[in-house]
């Protein structure tokens, strides 16, 4: 009766939040070209045959950053951005009468926006094929769909992150610069624009602690048949997300009570 | 006479936008860390590429600093007086406020260009400067007045060309309403002037020459530093700026023909 209520909830929701979408198709489209760094970067690398140097194959190479791509696309996140918006337009204030978490709402708002975005995503490797058809591969049916939780998760944990950022909305009105501070880290180390394998070992020894590279790199070595630990790299991905989820709510519990709604 | 008008509009400006920026002076602090992280991600990030081989598309680690140094000041350059007045226009735009512009005797495009200042982007500028005096130091420039001047230009031709790239894109706003991921198209292109444009695939190099002209931007100034640049480079350069910045002009007043206000 419960789980019937929710699902019909959260379908609601997608339902609204896609139809919302599709009315910004361009601008999503858009959005999908602006991800293309990593195809610039991958230039860099086997243009000047950096890639013998890591013993990746300029093929398998040219994969992983295409699945770079893909996760990065599947993976992008910009809730801290809405809700700074709806609380400084005190349009928190509705949301939080109602039986249901903002941040529900939010996350179909993602769900929505990467069903419409899939299309695009899709044309953009198909012109990738164009240009580098040595590339073309298929990735058996177990791997993708380990890819996609592990894209999933590398989601989910950007979302917790992105969403604690956004609490801070009820201390401080720009929650957003801090969100960009964070974005630094993760456009640098989470193998967007360089795999982690090729990173010195200063950095390699304690990266791996961090959530970073379970965000792009440890996704897009797997889709794209790099060698990588499957099992470990789930596992701290959970764990990420069993870390984070309770610092939300805890978050999310004080900054309520903190909430002064505009005029009040 | 106009021009003191000007001058003292201007005036105004920086008094009231500098006024109102400083409320947030935590802001300005986090986007001093975040703009010193960058840099050294993207420091770290050129050393991987460098860390097994000596030469990058013919340049040196420390030349190829240089870049990085050109890079920043122009990064601040936009984050200071572009990115707060161009995204602006998307703004006036959707709301309608662009009557008020329009309505005032002075020049709408001057108007809507400087209008605001985010004085965070001082700080990158600075930072990027700091960068520049080492690399001249490292790389043993002998500054003197033709170089000097020679310098000069080819970063004001720079920063011309920047400014109308970025106005040309927020005036297609006029037609197409939401344009803030246009914007974020031009950014992730622009993020390839990181690099020297000859570590680029010889398409890619046509392709960032002949139709976005960030090879302009940073490379040629860099290139000017380490006395590496030819006559006709800084002379192209100078050409692409002028025709450039008339044709922003042009394209505003033609855009402007098209713009009915938001309730027409």
């Amino acid at each position: 009766m419960i789980s019937n209520l929710i699902n019909r909830k959260i379908l609601t929701l997608l339902k609204v939040q896609y139809s919302n979408m599709l009315e910004y198709r361009v601008e999503i489209a858009l959005w999908a070209i602006s991800g293309i760094i990593p195809f610039f970067m991958l230039n860099i690398w086997t243009n000047n045959n950096l890639n013998e140097s890591i013993n990746i194959s300029s093929t398998m190479l040219s994969r992983y950053f295409l699945c770079a791509f893909f996760v990065r696309q599947f993976s992008v996140v910009w809730v801290v951005f809405s809700f700074e918006e709806d609380s400084l337009m005190g349009k928190v204030s509705p949301y939080l009468i109602q039986p249901l978490n903002p941040f529900f709402r939010y996350f179909a708002q993602h769900l929505a926006e990467q069903i419409t975005r899939f299309p695009f995503a899709l044309i953009i490797a198909f012109f990738f094929f164009i240009f580098n058809p040595e590339s073309i591969w298929i990735p058996n049916l177990s791997i993708l769909l380990l890819s996609i939780v592990s894209t999933f998760l590398s989601f989910l944990i950007q979302f917790l992150i992105q969403s604690i950022v956004a609490c801070l909305c009820f201390w401080t009105e720009k929650a957003s610069s801090i969100e960009r501070l964070l974005f630094i880290p993760t456009l640098f180390l989470s193998g967007l624009l360089a795999p982690v394998v090729s990173f010195p070992a200063y950095v390699k020894s304690w990266i791996y602690l961090t959530p970073f590279p379970y965000l792009i790199d440890f996704p897009a070595n797997l889709l794209s048949g790099n060698k990588t630990n499957i099992i470990g790299g789930l596992i701290m991905q959970i764990l990420w997300i069993f870390i984070l989820f309770p610092l939300f709510k805890k978050i999310w519990s004080e900054g309520t009570k903190k909430y002064t709604a505009m005029g009040s | 006479m106009n021009l003191r008008k000007y001058l003292k509009v201007y005036k105004k400006f920086l008094h009231t936008s500098l006024a109102s920026e400083l409320e947030y002076k935590t802001n300005i602090l986090v986007d001093l860390i975040t703009a010193i992280l960058s840099l050294v991600g993207s420091i770290f990030l050129l050393s991987i590429f460098f860390q097994n081989s000596g030469y990058i598309g013919g340049w040196k680690f420390e030349q190829a600093l240089i870049i990085q140094a050109i890079y920043t000041i122009l990064n601040g350059i936009t984050n200071t007086w572009f990115n707060p007045n161009l995204t602006e226009i998307v703004k006036h735009i959707r709301e309608g406020t662009l009557d008020f512009v329009l309505l005032k005797p002075i020049d709408s495009q001057f108007f809507i260009s400087l209008k605001k200042i985010n004085p965070s982007g001082f700080l990158e500028i600075m930072l990027g400067f700091l960068l520049l005096f080492f690399c001249i130091k490292i790389n043993q420039i002998n500054l003197n007045l033709s170089f000097l001047t020679l310098s000069l230009i080819t970063i004001s031709c720079s920063i011309c060309i920047l400014y109308s790239l970025w106005f040309f894109i927020s005036t297609t706003t006029i037609w197409f309403v939401k344009t803030w991921n246009a914007i974020e198209v031009l950014r992730s292109f622009l993020y390839i002037g990181r690099f020297p444009l000859s570590s680029f695939s010889f398409s890619l190099r046509i392709f960032f020459s002949v139709f976005i002209p960030i090879a302009f931007i940073t490379t040629i100034p860099s290139e000017v530093f380490l006395g590496l640049s030819v006559f006709w480079k800084i002379l192209l350069e100078i050409i692409v700026a002028t025709i450039f910045l008339i044709n922003s002009r042009k394209f505003w007043l033609f855009a402007l023909r098209f713009y009915s206000s938001a309730s027409s």
